[in-house]
């Protein structure tokens, strides 16, 4: 894949010294680096949240429902200040708060604890709901899956139900590594779209590309980015 | 008189209309009834379709937000279908809500075995912090589900269309004294108090009367069972028979003691029928109740 854009912003490279910091998760390690690109874009320049608005009713949430491989997104958390750098290598040990799977409860700026397939998203509709009822147009949902994590069916109950719902605030980007057992060229965008979503398909290591495609105005409809990277 | 089911429409229509914190999320099922609600507060009244994962999970997206969701269809949808959903999206995320379940465990005899759901307090009981309410009678289920409206924490309210004669005071989370006897205790749950006060009439008993039974009220059956050295315990209960039998041991842990757990028996019947029916036939009518808690305490 080629990348198109003028190179990555500054601390883009510091990721991957805390990447190692973290050991003991070599299962998961292919699936974590999948996912780097699209979460650093994500938290550099589309979320609008900081640490020190992780409580605000109005904040930007992100819930990464792939909770496999969440080294990445660690690694992006300490980056941008959420957690103290200091915790990474502790990855996976009994008093760590890391664990290869996350919980809300113990990593800061965690919106959900994940690692059993298709919560993410029927959480993520929940919470666009929820922003709604209170009168909070303004803050968006983004949710990450994997792309064969969408062979979960509660996450095809929310995409159905997201669609003709019109919840415009929700935003889902499937990082797609060709994973899935039973997967189609084309299908995972014609499934969004075909409950009425707006849908982007990007180089998921396209720094520019990404950013164009998370920030393209949808009018009325969910947002789903599929981001491909090599499986 | 309203049923159950009637009078949580009736009120949840009413709490929405008071309390801004709180959302009612749907699956289809009484949807027609929450019309006036959904056309008064489009954005908490949730309908998603036939979609019980998603009804649990969207509730507990809404509670992540610092809302209150009730959600609410038949119970074997709401806490069977989805129950990894209840497990984790409630319970591990951290997150408080109320189920309301309808048809119990025989409320729809012709219905058949898919819409039974006897397993579902036992089910509850294998996750942490759950207050179950079994309401016996329509005001019952109406002041249990105003108190857990109020909560943040995570409730189960288990409606069915068998129903006491008459209401009693609850909420305040013990077992209730109905009658009081030297013979053993007898702990009858929600809606099955009418059958067990007829069954052990003339019998020296203590009837205790049970309507939140999570957290299971151990010191009120200690202190029913009273100073002597040993104790009978029988319990009532609408659901799978035993299902509250290790709490009643682990409350006479320091006790020797003989408990018999008497409710649906784990078996299908195969049956379709009539509600009165399948009381008999799992022995939870006046007869058979009779015969086994009699048998039991030697009376």
């Amino acid at each position: 894949m080629t990348n198109t854009s003028a190179g990555p912003v500054p601390g883009y490279r510091e990721l991957d010294r805390l990447m190692r910091l973290m050991t003991g998760d070599e299962k998961h390690g292919p699936a974590a680096t999948s996912t780097l690109d699209a979460l650093w874009v994500l938290y550099s320049r589309v979320l609008r949240v900081t640490p020190r608005t992780v409580d605000d009713r109005g904040r930007d949430r992100f819930l990464l429902s792939k909770g496999h491989g969440p080294m990445a997104y660690y690694a992006v958390l300490a980056a941008h200040g959420f957690l103290d750098e200091a915790l990474l290598p502790g990855f996976g040990a009994y008093d760590s708060p890391l664990g290869h799977h996350p919980d809300r409860l113990l990593v800061p700026g965690a919106e959900i604890g994940s690692g059993s397939l298709g919560h993410g998203l029927p959480l993520a509709v929940g919470s666009v709901l929820g922003l709604r009822a209170q009168g909070l147009a303004d803050p968006r949902v983004w949710v990450l899956t994997g792309d064969a994590e969408l062979d979960e069916g509660s996450n095809h109950e929310a995409i159905a139900y997201a669609g003709p719902a019109g919840l415009e605030q929700l935003h889902t980007l499937v990082i797609d590594n060709a994973s899935a057992t039973y997967g189609r060229p084309g299908g995972i965008a014609s499934r969004f779209e075909t409950a009425g979503w707006s849908v982007g398909i990007v180089d998921g290591r396209d720094h520019e590309a990404l950013h164009t495609a998370f920030t393209t105005p949808h009018p009325g409809r969910p947002r789903a980015v599929v981001a491909t990277v090599a499986p | 008189m309203d049923t159950m089911r009637e009078r949580f429409i009736a009120t949840t229509s009413r709490l929405l209309d008071e309390d801004p914190r709180l959302a009612l999320v749907l699956a289809e099922i009484s949807r027609d009834g929450f019309d006036r609600a959904q056309r008064a507060h489009p954005d908490r009244v949730v309908n998603v379709g036939i979609r019980e994962q998603l009804l649990i999970g969207a509730g507990a997206g809404m509670a992540l937000t610092g809302m209150r969701p009730i959600m609410h269809t038949f119970a074997s949808f709401l806490v069977e279908r989805p129950f990894e959903q209840v497990k984790l999206d409630l319970g591990h995320q951290g997150v408080g809500g109320v189920l309301v379940s309808a048809g119990a465990s025989y409320d729809w005899p012709a219905g058949g075995f898919t819409h039974m759901s006897p397993g579902d307090v036992a089910l509850l009981d294998t996750l942490d912090g759950w207050t179950v309410h079994v309401p016996g009678h329509p005001d019952e289920a109406e002041a249990l589900l105003r108190l857990a409206a109020t909560g943040d924490d995570l409730v189960y309210v288990r409606l069915s269309l068998q129903s006491n004669r008459v209401a009693r005071p609850v909420g305040g989370g013990g077992f209730a004294t109905v009658r009081e006897g030297r013979g053993g205790v007898v702990i009858a749950v929600g809606p099955m108090l009418d059958n067990v006060l007829a069954a052990t009439e003339g019998l020296d008993v203590t009837v205790l009367y049970a309507t939140t039974v999570r957290p299971f009220d151990a010191a009120g059956l200690r202190r029913a069972v009273g100073a002597a050295e040993g104790a009978d315990v029988v319990l009532v209960e609408p659901f799978m028979a035993g299902t509250s039998t290790a709490a009643a041991n682990d409350a006479l842990a320091e006790l020797p003691h003989r408990v018999l757990g008497l409710g649906v028996s784990r078996a299908e019947l195969r049956r379709y029928g009539r509600m009165d029916e399948h009381l008999m036939a799992h022995g939870l009518d006046p007869k058979g109740l009779r015969e086994r808690i009699g048998g039991f305490l030697r009376q």
